[in-house]
């Protein structure tokens, strides 16, 4: 079974590059991300890499920033249902939290706990399965770019963003919840009581502006991993985004797209730590990062 | 700064009644562990242009009664019985929406602690200019501004123009204080509500407050009520005095009248625990011995009886047995007391009178 010979086993070491040391290797891959670079994969079979170069894939030899750039929108696509559910469990946090001990309360709270006690990819297949299969209530939901229809495109984004926003808002009810009970309780709520305020501006302009800002910091994290690809998601609705290929990568070993998925990943991560620390200062004055 | 007659606020529409009246008000809490009675059988009234100080211990119904005159209690939560009359309407049972109009209106409240009764996040005219525009719906957001950096300037934040669009974390104590009273005075109130507003105060601070306090009263001619437990300030700033213990009032009168002749054992144990800075330092304090009681399970008969060192005047188990009422002693019926002993005078004059620091110098 053997037929890689020693020749070969030594061509592929080099023009891999892996005969260099370490940080001449890296040197290379910087270059690459900045200026652009040529990839060999043996004598006379060299392919231009533009910057930013994050490699040419193994298998398709096609070079793997504008391959993932191309799968891009189908993953940001989805990952729009994070302002969904953002806006859903923050809501129904706050609803819950007003009536704290009531009936309500109690079984919003209990069914968040049932929600979320249930695997998500469980949840998805059965949705898929049920309302697109079964009862065909929501067209399939294979990825068409918006630009092509934007009808089509949010019809097919319908269900992965019902799911989404379903399963992931019962965390941010939770979550929510708690923070406003907190910002309710808090005196600054009462001065606005007592100032003659009406129930709505005492609860959205005083309580929920405050109970809103711990909630921003889980988000941030959130939608950067939305951002890095949803495997489940994009796997169980069939949509060619980030995540599926970082699956398929992982499956045929195709090291230079699995290296840029988690780069970009990482990359997605460090940005929403940035942008959330930097939107702290505008929700709160006391934050000044200067 | 000129006083504007607020439309909502008509002259006492109640003949000779005072502005505000509180009778047999009762506050309760269900909780898991039983019934909280926070506040039992409370009644006093408060005239415009005078001040009633309101002093006890922590947990004694102080801050309970009055945040019941502003309706801030949680219905769901509280039972309040009794009445509380604010210029004739029965402020008890009124609707959200009634009381919306009043609240911030024609009675305000100067909360504790100003750093978290204001709001963080918006900036402190803001924050005086929404109480304003919440009963000017006429009045548009600059004519609110221009009344929020006239009542600073008023309230004496230096350069109010530019200290208006200041967070309440960019002033000092003293200021976000200040600014409280103004945000409470914006709308020309006609009862003000007083909620230990120099407990978080250092003291030079807190002699510019009350000094503050009683100038705009006698400018706006409110009513106020003072909640504190600090003596030394009721005895500067009151015209009236109630002390309260356990929920119920136990003395009540003018202020001269309660300091100089207190007929209450709880009042006398008040009055002998403050130091007097120019006696002598060997000499030891009177605290009263003893905790607060649990307002869960209220002691029998006068609810001060197991912190009482007095009870030995008083013929049999009386004070473990009934609860005295709040009744005229020697002194006219403008001095409540809620006391057994009959010969309160000879007991002040030959056992407390010693205690009192500062009655000596």
């Amino acid at each position: 079974m053997n037929r890689c010979t020693d020749a070969k086993r030594a061509q592929i070491h080099e023009s891999l590059g892996l005969d260099q040391p370490f940080l001449s290797q890296y040197g290379d891959w910087l270059k690459g991300l900045f200026v652009g670079r040529e990839i060999s994969f043996g004598p006379g079979f060299n392919i231009d890499c533009n910057a930013p170069c994050l490699g040419v894939s193994y298998i398709t030899k096609e070079q793997v920033t504008p391959y993932l750039m191309s799968r891009f929108p189908a993953t940001l696509s989805i990952a729009l249902a994070g302002f969904m559910y953002l806006a859903l469990g923050v809501a129904i946090g706050a609803f819950a939290a007003r009536r704290r001990g009531t009936t309500v309360d109690r079984s919003l709270v209990a069914s968040t706990l049932v929600v979320s006690s249930i695997p998500f990819y469980i949840f998805a297949l059965m949705a898929y399965l049920y309302i697109v299969l079964k009862w065909g209530i929501l067209p399939d939901t294979t990825y068409v770019p918006l630009t092509e229809n934007p009808l089509t495109w949010a019809g097919h984004m319908m269900l992965p963003w019902a799911v989404l926003a379903a399963w992931n808002c019962v965390t941010y009810a939770r979550f929510g919840r708690g923070s406003m009970i907190d910002s309710l309780g808090e005196d600054y709520v009462r001065t606005a009581r007592a100032k003659g305020l009406g129930e709505a501006s005492i609860v959205v302009k005083h309580a929920l502006r405050s109970a809103i800002v711990p909630v921003i910091t889980i988000f941030g994290i959130d939608i950067a991993t939305l951002l890095a690809g949803t495997i489940f998601a994009e796997k169980i609705f069939n949509i060619q985004g980030i995540g599926l290929t970082a699956l398929s990568a992982l499956t045929t070993g195709d090291l230079p797209v699995i290296s840029a998925t988690v780069i970009i990943a990482a990359g997605f991560i460090v940005v929403a730590n940035l942008v959330v620390d930097l939107l702290y200062s505008v929700l709160d004055p006391r934050v000044r990062l200067v | 700064m000129t006083v504007t007659e607020s439309a909502s606020s008509p002259s006492s529409s109640a003949g000779d009644e005072p502005f505000l009246v509180v009778e047999d008000l009762s506050v309760r809490f269900p909780t898991a562990d039983g019934l909280v009675q926070a506040v039992t059988d409370l009644s006093y009234e408060v005239e415009l242009g005078r001040t009633l100080g309101i002093v006890g211990e922590s947990g004694s119904g102080k801050s309970v009664s009055s945040m019941s005159v502003m309706s801030l209690h949680d219905n769901k939560r509280a039972q309040t019985s009794g009445s509380i009359r604010v210029d004739g309407d029965e402020i008890i049972g009124i609707s959200e929406n009634r009381m919306r109009k009043i609240r911030g209106n024609r009675v305000a409240m100067i909360f504790q602690d100003p750093l978290s009764a204001l709001h963080p996040f918006y900036r402190v005219g803001r924050q005086i200019a929404e109480a304003y525009l919440t009963h000017h719906s006429d009045a548009s957001k600059r004519e609110a501004r221009a009344k929020a950096i006239d009542m600073l300037d008023r309230v004496g934040i230096p350069q109010p123009d530019h200290r208006v669009d200041d967070f309440p974390h960019q002033f000092s104590g003293g200021m976000r204080q200040r600014a409280m009273i103004a945000m409470a005075l914006v709308n020309d109130p006609r009862l003000l509500i007083a909620d230990e507003p120099t407990t978080a105060l250092d003291v030079t601070v807190q002699a510019q407050i009350l000094d503050l306090l009683q100038d705009l009263q006698r400018d706006f001619g409110s009513a106020i009520v003072f909640i504190t437990h600090d003596l030394g300030v009721i005895a500067e700033v009151a015209d009236e005095i109630l002390v309260m213990y356990a929920g119920r009032g136990v003395e009540r009168g003018s202020c001269k009248e309660i300091l100089t002749h207190p007929e209450m054992p709880y009042t006398w144990g008040l009055m002998s625990s403050i130091p007097d800075v120019t006696g002598d330092t060997s000499a030891r304090l009177h605290p009263i011995p003893g905790t607060p009681p649990s307002m869960l399970a209220p002691p029998t008969g006068c609810s001060f009886h197991p912190r009482c060192t007095f009870t030995d005047h008083v013929p049999g188990d009386l004070c473990v047995t009934q609860i005295p009422d709040l009744r005229p002693g020697g002194r006219g019926l403008g001095h409540l007391k809620r006391c057994h002993i009959e010969d309160v005078d000879a007991v002040y004059e030959s056992e407390v009178k010693a205690d009192l620091a500062w009655e000596e110098s």
